[in-house]
């Protein structure tokens, strides 16, 4: 097997607030290997950004609190480290990409410096080489005339291009882990495309493992190796692409499936939804914090908090549904009619 | 087909100095018909957003008509007619945080067009016709007390719909009404757009750049690029069978929540391709309309 780069077990954020303690994260494990994408969907408010955050230790503490758990990066936990160790790891080892390309850049800074900045910062070279390098960068992350950009200020790219400069800064440390939260949200449809290969292409050149933060469907089916659901600050529903996108088995993932409307197979039914809205996470409910908002709820749901069932080697899922003596409750209709037509596709395409 | 209620001719908004001009939109014509709904798509700057804004009077058009049941909509100059046109087409808009005043209540932002054209003077009529709005989008009668911060955002979005609905209109403008939620609240607010289009018998033009959605809610749908209209037609049939090389490009680009397809999916890169004079719309299908010049049409086909 490949060399595990992280390893969260049992991740737990607190806010405190006005009206009370809010707990964003409660409980968050995963692991992710060299190379490979992890997705994480979800609502706003389920914890996926504050989980992220977590990782690159930027969460203002406080109102933040670091209530438990473990962040191993390379098997050393990043969650007791100062501040000044922490600034070796960011850009170093772990760097950001974050959704909105025009806040994230200083836009009284030429787009050069912003580069140069992060290179000289972590790496003892010239001034010259770290041009060179970031001209290289910005070449590499498809931005054409890159001497001629080198000396430009971000008004004068597109949006697209923005991000692109921001992928760059990202990687002007040659990070062995990039997170990338909503990275394509404000951008065009065209113009998502052309960042999601890019960062595809840039993972397969330099092996980086990606954290992908979206709650774009459609994104995660394109760039995802695994995918973790997350609701109310857990992770409800973890597997391989595959897994969650045919074999579907929380009732938190197949609403989220069944409210993008169905393309292929020219469905005009009515979207299913999810009803009502997410808890409040200053008072979890007891159990399942989905029982409100699920049409399959049973007692127990009310009662216990489920634990995570496993489903095969690779897939997980946080739900009493697939206790041995829950009743045998089908994938819904819509879902599983458009999940066999993806299926029945994917075979005339001879997969 | 069903009666034409709004026209669209030639319609040209243009910004800036009179001399180099920014053409957000250059010459688009087309009709919506009684009960449908018209999906415009394109990407941010396409001029989509400004066709409905032009359309509903927020910016004094440059040149071209829009005709609304065949009257000239911005023609008309007395108040009276203004007031009459306000009251049948009404505006979704996009962000839900930014659109509701927030010193003012569910119960106010909803029933300030009351005040504006006259109706409901008694108190207990129009408590009852606010219930009924705020019902009607799937709230209770209880939220009219409260002020916009006390909503989420799809609840929000929810006030927005009853307060385009308060003067009964026959037109409403969706100006991207759902890319500011999240995908279950999406589904939740497009589900009640279609229901009150069957109940209350609305036209929509909803603009969006989110191709899914868009292709599920429309009847048609017209895709917009650099101010135009370049492909024009019944959704099934833009996105089964695009003929304007934009129109395949763009199609291409939208991921779909199937990763088998995902891994094998390839873009189609669109690059401009200049269109001179000669240019326009060209039926080449029944009810399928493509821009362009003779040959480039030949040559698409």
């Amino acid at each position: 097997m490949t060399k595990k780069v992280l390893e969260i077990n049992d991740l737990k954020i607190n806010f405190k607030t006005y009206a009370g303690v809010v707990q964003a994260v409660r409980g968050v494990s995963f692991e992710l290997f060299e190379g490979e994408t992890l997705a994480i969907v979800g609502e706003s408010g389920s914890g996926k950004s504050v989980t992220s955050n977590a990782i690159m230790k930027l969460i203002p503490q406080p109102p933040g609190i670091y209530a438990g758990g473990e962040i191993l990066f390379e098997g050393r936990d990043l969650v007791p480290l100062t501040e000044k160790q922490m600034a070796k790891v960011r850009g170093n080892d772990i760097a950001m990409i974050f959704q909105d390309p025009m806040t994230a850049l200083n836009p009284t800074m030429r787009v050069g410096r912003q580069i140069t900045e992060v290179i000289l910062k972590h790496q003892k070279i010239s001034a010259t080489e770290a041009k060179d390098r970031a001209i290289k960068l910005l070449d590499l992350v498809g931005i054409p005339m890159a001497e001629k950009r080198f000396k430009q200020f971000p008004h004068e790219f597109s949006g697209g291009m923005r991000q692109r400069v921001v992928i760059a800064i990202a990687l002007a440390a040659d990070p062995k882990l990039l997170i990338a939260d909503e990275p394509t949200t404000a951008l065009d449809v065209t113009i998502q495309a052309q960042i999601l290969e890019l960062m595809k292409d840039i993972q397969k050149k330099r092996n980086t493992s990606i954290i992908f933060i979206t709650h774009d469907l459609g994104v995660v089916a394109n760039v995802a190796d695994r995918v973790a659901v997350m609701y109310a600050g857990q992770i409800v529903e973890y597997g391989t692409v595959n897994d969650i996108f045919y074999n579907p088995k929380h009732p938190y993932t197949w609403g989220l499936l069944g409210s993008m409307p169905d393309l292929k197979n020219n469905a005009k039914e009515e979207l299913r939804t999810i009803p009502g809205s997410p808890p409040d996470l200053i008072h979890p409910p007891t159990g399942d914090a989905f029982a409100p908002r699920n049409e399959y709820a049973m007692a127990i749901d009310y009662e216990q908090e489920p634990p995570m069932f496993q489903v095969s080697d690779t897939h997980f899922a946080k739900t009493w549904l697939l206790h041995p003596s829950a009743p045998q409750i089908l994938v819904p209709e819509s879902v599983s009619r458009r999940i066999e037509g993806y299926l029945k596709e994917a075979q005339q395409n001879g997969k | 087909m069903a009666n034409k209620l709004l026209e669209v001719k030639d319609l040209k908004q243009y910004f800036g100095a009179a001399g180099n001009p920014i053409k957000a939109v250059d010459g688009i014509s087309f009709d919506i018909y009684e009960g449908e709904t018209l999906g415009l798509v394109g990407e941010s700057g396409c001029g989509k957003s400004t066709t409905g804004r032009s359309i509903i009077r927020l910016y004094d058009i440059t040149d071209g008509e829009v005709l609304f049941k065949g009257r000239n909509i911005h023609a008309s100059k007395s108040r009276k007619e203004l007031k009459e046109f306000n009251r049948e087409m009404q505006m979704i808009f996009q962000d839900p945080y930014a659109s509701l005043n927030p010193r003012m209540t569910a119960g106010e932002i909803i029933s300030e067009g009351f005040d504006i054209h006259g109706l409901y003077k008694d108190k207990k009529e129009r408590k009852e016709r606010i219930a009924e709005l705020l019902e009607a989008v799937g709230l209770n009668r209880e939220h009219a007390n409260r002020y916009a911060h006390e909503f989420s955002g799809g609840q929000r979005q929810r006030i927005g719909i009853a307060r385009a609905l308060s003067l009964s209109p026959s037109f409403i403008i969706a100006d991207e009404p759902i890319s500011a939620l999240d995908v279950s609240i999406q589904a939740q607010v497009v589900n009640l757009l279609k229901k009150l289009q069957r109940e209350h018998k609305l036209t929509y033009l909803f603009i969006a750049h989110d191709l899914s959605m868009v292709k599920y809610i429309s009847d048609r749908i017209a895709v917009m690029y650099r101010g135009k209209i370049v492909e024009l037609g019944k959704a099934d049939e833009i996105y089964e069978n695009p003929i304007h090389p934009y129109t395949k490009s763009l199609l291409s680009a939208v991921p779909l929540p199937d990763p088998l397809t995902e891994r094998i999916r390839k873009r189609i890169p669109y690059s401009h391709e200049e269109t001179d004079e000669a240019g326009k719309l060209h039926e080449v299908l029944p009810t399928h309309f493509v821009y362009g010049t003779e040959s480039q049409i030949k040559k698409w086909l």
